[in-house]
């Protein structure tokens, strides 16, 4: 028997169906970029007159503070801002009743999806916005703003995984707002909230270190900061290797509890579940 | 020809039925109002992290900043509120809906501008407002009625040049689909950037949002001379005064830019 397998190629295959169909757009990710450029040096200038009107020295230095800003920028496609529109229309048409009958689980589809989504469209806009932050400012004459190197290899090694983990763990975010989807039925509530609260906790508006100091233990509490302020300071060498490894296990602790809490607030859902016809 | 207050008054009626089908559904305005003002408030938010982490930035206080921050915020909700048809316009001309505009006796820009005043995006003009009103307060400003005027001004040449943005975003979905979101750029980037003083930016980028995009004359260079703060980039005071001029201009050559793309606009049916 190769139920197993055979799942797992399936996955697959929708994995690369969707990177396919998003490759298709390259005209937007040429506009992505442009834009995450734009609010990339917008958001530098911003930080460097306050760096410059420092009175005491901020607890992260500049180059950190600006390589920091462009792997968010870099990465912008990958933070779960927002949810899959289709799938709240599925929900909403009564459509998913027709998911339900694939042989696959709905759970992991969905965080396939998503996850396929993500990374598709942070793979087109990562790579032009590292290489003009990393490459073509310096040689510009604009080094002190550039996306700079990794602290260390080891560093190196280990944002890698930390990017991952953010993967997972912004597609546990979504899939469980997916799942919620089923008792509020209209996105419009999540379509508000979770910009804000997502972009604002992660580190995307402002650096997390630079959150005034009552603030820092609510923001280490919280599961977002795992999606851009960790990875981020991990290759900047503002969170040594050392005690990277302690931050991914919280990491990865947050996103087997969303995990877990989805999974079972669907199962919840999918028994109660009345589709309206259609 | 019609006169432009025939004009004005269909589009008031344009706005009061939008008004009407919105009120509606009561308690989805309010949500979503309540909701805009919290969310665009989280920006806020960030401003207050940064002045509570390093206590100034370059000579300006926090409640200068604020005050920047509630008229732009104030101007783009407005302009926001009544930019829906432009907003969709890819969608409109792509299933035949602009065709049939086209074919009605008035001007399309009228229609466009009449497709709906959004008024949950009061959320973001209130958040603004609260936020202007405690720096004013804050700053003891001197209000005269000069002062006052030239705010009226500086927020609707505001709302008229982020009019003109979201008009020269509805002329390129004539010849794209995927790339406007290079428009937000200037929009949301714009509003962010804006709600700084511009001071604070490299030359490049303040030249460009003066005489490009003319940012800083409907947001800076005004609300200089509102609050009656010596410009630390000596720009004169006459300039200030005229500044949200700008903005018409703006808006007026982004709208002949879009009836050039109307008058070569080829439909592909529907």
């Amino acid at each position: 028997m190769s139920a197993v397998p055979s799942a797992a190629g399936g996955y697959l295959a929708l994995l690369s169906t969707r990177y396919r169909a998003l490759l298709q757009y390259r005209a937007a990710a040429a506009a992505g970029a442009f834009t995450q450029f734009f609010f990339g040096f917008v958001i530098l200038m911003v930080l460097e007159a306050f760096y410059r009107s420092s009175a005491t020295t901020p607890p992260l230095a500049w180059p950190a503070v600006a390589t920091y800003v462009w792997l968010g920028q870099a990465f912008f496609a990958l933070l779960p801002w927002n949810h899959d529109l289709e799938i709240e229309a599925q929900i909403r048409r009564g459509d998913v009743a027709v998911e339900l009958l694939r042989p696959v689980d709905l759970y992991a589809l969905w965080l396939v999806r998503i996850v396929a989504l993500r990374t598709a469209r942070a793979s087109l806009r990562a790579l032009p916005i590292a290489v003009g932050a990393g490459l073509v400012m310096p040689a510009a004459g604009l080094g002190e703003w550039a996306l700079g190197p990794p602290a260390s290899a080891a560093s190196a090694a280990v944002w890698v995984l930390a990017v991952v983990l953010a993967v997972a763990l912004g597609g546990a975010l979504t899939t469980l707002v997916h799942v919620s989807l089923l008792w509020t039925l209209s996105g419009e509530g999540m379509s508000r909230v979770m910009p804000a609260v997502v972009t604002l906790f992660s580190g995307m508006v402002v650096p997390l270190p630079l959150f005034p100091a009552w603030s820092q233990p609510i923001l280490r509490a919280l599961p977002f900061r795992g999606l851009v302020d960790v990875p981020n300071r991990i290759y900047a060498g503002d969170i040594p290797v050392a005690q990277a490894w302690t931050e991914l296990a919280l990491v990865v602790a947050w996103t087997a509890a969303l995990v877990w809490a989805g999974r079972a607030l669907l199962r919840r859902g999918l028994r109660r579940l009345v589709v309206q016809g259609g | 020809m019609r006169s432009a207050r025939d004009a004005l008054a269909l589009l008031g009626r344009f706005f009061g039925i939008s008004l009407r089908a919105q009120m509606q559904y009561r308690s989805s305005f309010w949500l979503q109002s309540v909701g805009q003002f919290l969310i665009t408030g989280i920006d806020f938010l960030g401003v207050l992290a940064l002045f509570d982490r390093f206590g100034a930035l370059e000579g300006w206080t926090l409640a200068e900043v604020a005050f920047f921050y509630g008229v732009v915020n104030v101007a783009f909700a407005v302009a926001d509120g009544l930019s829906t048809g432009f907003d969709q316009f890819g969608v409109l001309v792509r299933n035949g809906d602009f065709d049939r505009m086209l074919l009605r006796p008035r001007s399309p820009v009228l229609q466009l501008a009449g497709h709906e005043l959004a008024i949950r995006r009061v959320g973001r003009l209130a958040q603004g407002a609260v936020i202007f009103a405690w720096a004013a307060w804050a700053l003891g400003t001197d209000w005269t009625w000069a002062r006052a005027g030239l705010l009226a001004a500086t927020v609707i040449g505001g709302t008229a040049l982020f009019l003109g943005l979201f008009v020269l975003q509805a002329t390129l979905s004539f010849w794209t689909v995927e790339s406007l979101e290079v428009v937000n750029s200037f929009t949301y980037g714009g509003v962010y950037a804006a709600q700084y003083p511009l001071a604070i930016y490299r030359l490049a980028f303040r030249r460009f949002f003066t005489f490009v995009v003319p940012l800083a004359c409907v947001a800076y260079l005004p609300v200089l001379a509102v609050m009656g703060r010596p410009d630390p980039l000596g720009s004169p005071v006459w300039a200030q005064w005229l500044a949200p001029l700008a903005g018409f201009v703006f808006l007026a050559a982004s709208l002949v830019v879009f009836r050039l793309g109307v008058r070569h606009y080829t439909s592909t049916g529907s």
